[in-house]
């Protein structure tokens, strides 16, 4: 592993080292402080996160580079749990008064006279750093290079057709610095990289217009962008999903057995049963998964997990955004439901064990369970041999965006390149339709499982009640004996 | 608002001085309140004022953008000489650049978006329109066993603008949304749905009472859901949900889509795309609207713009750029994203009401669905192809029948727009883009 490692022991030579502590001349005394004012009229448990964020975004378009913008964000929310309630207030920028302010504005959610006592922080930690590097961060390079990224997409889409009329190119970064201090005595900090490239298509052919997508990256540098994430290959891949197409039937409409290509089809999981094991839907008792631990909610050919701790991808994280490492989740092992994904609140009232996902989209908002890269285990199949076995259904290459409804267990998601299979073989490409199922049953309908687990390129984006995260998803290929599809040929 | 203005003006300044030929400025306060309640105890409060100053800069034909929240001189002052820096990396754009001055005006209306009478409403008030509302839902019926809880929002909200052609405005607004979730439970599992109302005035928000009820209502209606075989049948979207196929109009006329040839809408002015019953205005100037402004993110004065008249299409929708690229007037459809750079947005886009009531729509169908609820983004902008989840209710000779789910309908957006057959009467507001209740003449219900 080439991340920089450092010792949770050697925490005290890395105190100065958050940018909080260095530029900020934030001391361990404030951090305190401020949490006594949190629990000033009692309260179970505050914390303070403080987040600095600087990201940059490019957009090409037209064959020119149409604007650049930078973000500079930073602020700090302050959080008290007293029992099942949450008082929240933030500030945005680091001047004390605002900060104590905030405190007490967050305070108000508690009302007991006792006092939270004194606090006492451990001196301020750097979070383990597993995953990502911290030596070189993207933000940090110079434009002109992220600008060269653009144009090579650009000329690789153009030269991939002459069908091909529009190109849209862009380049995000970002560098946040955190640090969650915790009145259990809990000071950490963490700085989290991250990067995208995307690429979006137009094709144009006798009067019809077809759009492709494609996109890549993750929480390392610009060295991100090679091989199978080279701006070449991925403007290619957008280019030759517009021209497909061009050329699509209609997507068939009913039930029938359908082949999910592995990769990005891993939104399945994340929406199937990803939302609807997310803890605090659980401890409510309004997802259609509660109560189902240790149940056979999927065949036997399926095991699921949540593992924030690959390193370099999407939704990686040294720790969460209430300061606790991630985990490796196993969420079904062998088609049996085996736990929640938990943040600190649900886990404390479920008495169950942290699982590192309580996240949130920055200091304006209060963290919840949310996954991090979502993905099936490898089975034994082999690919080309799923497909042989489908007398009539479709094969779903690639999707766009899906959603589901927790309560009832319904839940979607749309292709944006699908094929119809005709006696074993992949035949014909299929306008895009979107795919519906039941979250508790299409699991155990998972009939076959490839050897072929691949993750997918890095620009998930998940939303939920308002906050987004970047999540990651993955998936052999697999059979799903049936599902309804969505499209208009009866 | 003083002081913001102020702020505005000098970061002006500073970029002209810095090198910029041309600039503007916008900054946003927020002052937000909001709770959410479950099982009738609070779950969260949160409370907070924050800023963001967006800034756009040009150097010749060139731009760059940039925000922060952090508006301390230190960082303004860097982020100013940064952000020109960038735009002198950035292409030589002929289209681009602040609007003309002539589009400015100095005078603005006053669009009644403020309700000075929030103010007297205490936290403790404002908790219990949240509490009232959940309340009236759980205690509706006694299937209703459970909650994904009530809220309520309220945001009083500051805008600054300014440039360097000497454009100064700022307006105020209010606005306040009050929902709940309730949960009803079936032999056959569970269901979940919600109801919610948006406005900026006190006086325009229903009762917590009213919305809990609504709420409870439309809950239990959804029991029982089975799915239904795949079939051709008329489609009814009800107010809420033909408000999001108004807003896959609004994608398909919006100015940027349109110079991309991203849209199903292209090469189509002057000519018929809907069915005669379909007149749509996209209307800055409602008072009290929720998507009302005197001026656009770029200073330009708003007004009403006809955007079907009849099933003719009669304009696509602007920002100074998209217009730049088409020959076309701005519209005032300028809006700033959190980044800083101008797209083009909707005010209130509305699809003009009829004369029948949704009863009666409901009534002139023999077997159709009656869609509640959409889910996904099965929506192809650019060919217009649509094939979405839906939740609704059955109509079996001319009645509601029986609630379905776990289904699909499907079509082609260009097909659905000249197959509008009847539009409702009860134009209702959910933010920025509204409509009545509209039949479609068929699409293809995926089922079993």
């Amino acid at each position: 592993m080439d991340g920089l490692r450092v010792r949770t022991d050697a925490g005290r030579k890395m105190e100065n080292k958050s940018i909080f502590f260095e530029k900020y001349n934030i001391t361990n005394r404030d951090l305190e402080a401020y949490l006594s004012e949190a629990l000033s009229r009692g309260g179970d448990y505050a914390d303070l996160f403080f987040e600095y964020r600087v990201n940059y975004m490019i957009a090409l378009e037209e064959q020119i580079i149409k604007t650049a913008t930078k973000g500079v964000n930073m602020g700090v929310g302050i959080r008290v749990i007293s029992g099942e309630k949450t008082g929240y207030a933030y500030s945005d920028d680091l001047n004390r008064e605002n900060i104590l302010k905030a405190a007490r504005t967050a305070a108000f959610i508690a009302n007991n006279s006792a006092q939270g006592g004194k606090i006492g922080l451990d001196p301020s930690v750097s979070q383990e750093q597993r995953l990502y590097s911290i030596r070189d961060f993207a933000t940090d390079i110079e434009i002109a290079q992220k600008i060269s990224l653009l144009f090579e997409a650009d000329r690789t889409a153009r030269a991939h057709d002459p069908r091909i009329k529009h190109v849209q190119a862009s380049y995000a970064d970002e560098t946040k610095h955190v640090l969650l201090a915790a009145s259990d005595g809990r000071s950490v900090w963490d700085v989290q990289p991250l990067v995208r490239l995307n690429v979006s298509c137009i094709a144009e052919e006798n009067g019809q217009r077809q759009p492709g997508y494609s996109g890549g990256g993750g929480r390392r540098s610009l060295d991100v962008f090679q091989g199978d994430l080279d701006p070449r290959t991925i403007a290619a891949r957008s280019a030759a999903q517009a021209i497909l197409q061009l050329g699509a039937v209609d997507a068939p409409a009913g039930p029938m057995e359908v082949v999910l290509g592995p990769g990005w089809p891993g939104i399945l999981l994340h929406e199937a049963i990803g939302h609807g094991l997310e803890a605090d839907f659980n401890r409510k008792k309004t997802s259609a998964f509660a109560g189902l631990v240790g149940q056979k909610v999927a065949s036997e050919l399926c095991t699921v997990v949540d593992d924030g701790t690959l390193p370099f991808r999407r939704g990686s994280l040294n720790m969460d955004d209430e300061g606790n490492p991630t985990h490796k989740t196993v969420l079904i092992e062998k088609g049996v439901l085996q736990g929640y994904l938990q943040d600190r609140l649900s886990s404390g009232l479920m008495k169950a064990p942290l699982t590192g996902n309580g996240r949130r989209q920055s200091y304006t908002h209060i963290p919840m369970p949310r996954m991090t890269n979502t993905f099936m285990m490898a089975g034994e199949s082999v690919p080309a041999d799923i497909i042989k076995t489908v007398k009539k259904g479709l094969y779903a290459a690639n999707f766009g965006g899906g959603q589901v409804d927790i309560t009832s267990g319904k839940f979607v998601f749309s292709t944006s390149e699908a094929y119809l299979i005709e006696d074993g073989e992949i035949t014909s490409a299929v306008k895009g339709a979107t795919l519906i199922g039941d979250g508790p049953t299409v699991l155990r309908r998972v009939t076959m499982v490839g050897n072929d687990l691949q993750l997918d390129q890095g620009v998930g984006i998940c939303g939920k009640e308002g906050q987004m995260v970047p999540v990651g998803v993955g998936l052999p290929t697999i059979k799903i004996q049936e599902i309804t599809v969505g499209g208009t040929e009866k | 608002m003083n002081e913001l203005k102020h702020r505005a003006e000098e970061v002006v300044r500073l970029a002209k001085s810095g090198g910029a030929s041309a600039a503007d400025v916008m900054i946003r306060e927020q002052d937000t309140f909001s709770v959410t309640v479950r099982m009738g105890e609070v779950e969260t409060l949160k409370e907070a004022i924050s800023r963001s100053l967006l800034l756009r800069v040009f150097v010749g034909k060139r731009t760059a953008t940039s925000n922060t929240s952090d508006l301390s001189e230190s960082t303004i002052t860097s982020l100013v000489s940064e952000t020109i820096g960038m735009a002198k990396l950035t292409s030589e754009d002929q289209s681009g650049g602040l609007p003309d001055p002539l589009l400015f005006e100095n005078n603005f209306p006053n669009l009644d978006l403020v309700d000075e009478g929030w103010e007297a409403i205490t936290p403790e008030q404002r908790i219990d329109f949240a509490k009232r509302a959940e309340a009236t839902a759980l205690s509706a019926d006694k299937s209703i066993v459970n909650s994904d809880g009530g809220s309520f929002d309220y945001a009083r909200s500051k805008t600054v603008l300014a440039n360097t052609l000497g454009f100064m405005g700022a307006y105020e607004g209010t606005a306040s949304s009050l929902s709940v979730s309730p949960i009803a439970q079936a032999a056959d599992g569970m269901q979940r749905d919600f109801w919610f109302a948006v406005a900026r005035h006190r006086s325009d928000l229903p009762s917590p009472e009213d919305i809990g009820r609504k709420a409870a209502q439309r809950t239990m209606r959804r029991l029982g859901a089975r799915k239904v075989a795949t079939c051709e049948v008329p489609i009814i979207f009800d107010p809420y949900t033909a408000r999001s196929f108004m807003g896959d109009v609004f994608s398909a006329v919006a100015g940027d889509a349109i110079y991309r040839r991203s849209s199903y809408l292209v090469d189509q002015l002057g000519q018929t795309v809907a069915s005669p019953a379909v007149t749509i205005v996209d209307d800055a100037r409602l008072l009290r609207g929720l998507g009302s402004s005197p001026f656009d993110d770029e200073g330009i004065s708003t007004h009403a713009t006809s955007i079907i008249e009849n099933g003719v299409l009669r304009n696509y929708l602007h920002s100074t750029y998209s217009a730049r690229k088409l020959n076309a007037k701005p519209t005032g459809n300028g809006q700033r994203f959190s980044s800083g750079s101008v797209v083009i947005g909707p005010t209130n886009f509305c699809l003009k009401p009829g004369q029948v009531s949704p009863e009666d729509i409901i009534a002139s169908t023999k077997t159709g669905l009656y869609v509640i609820e959409l889910i996904g983004s099965g929506v192809n902008h650019v060919s217009g192809d649509y094939s979405r989840g839906a939740v609704g209710i059955w109509i079996e000779n001319g009645k509601l029948a029986y609630p379905v789910h776990e289904i699909t309908i499907a079509g082609n957006l260009r097909e659905m727009l000249k197959d509008v057959e009847t539009i409702g009467n009860d134009l209702t507001f959910f933010g920025s883009i509204a409509a009545p209740t509209v039949k479609i003449r068929k699409m293809v219900v995926s089922g079993e």
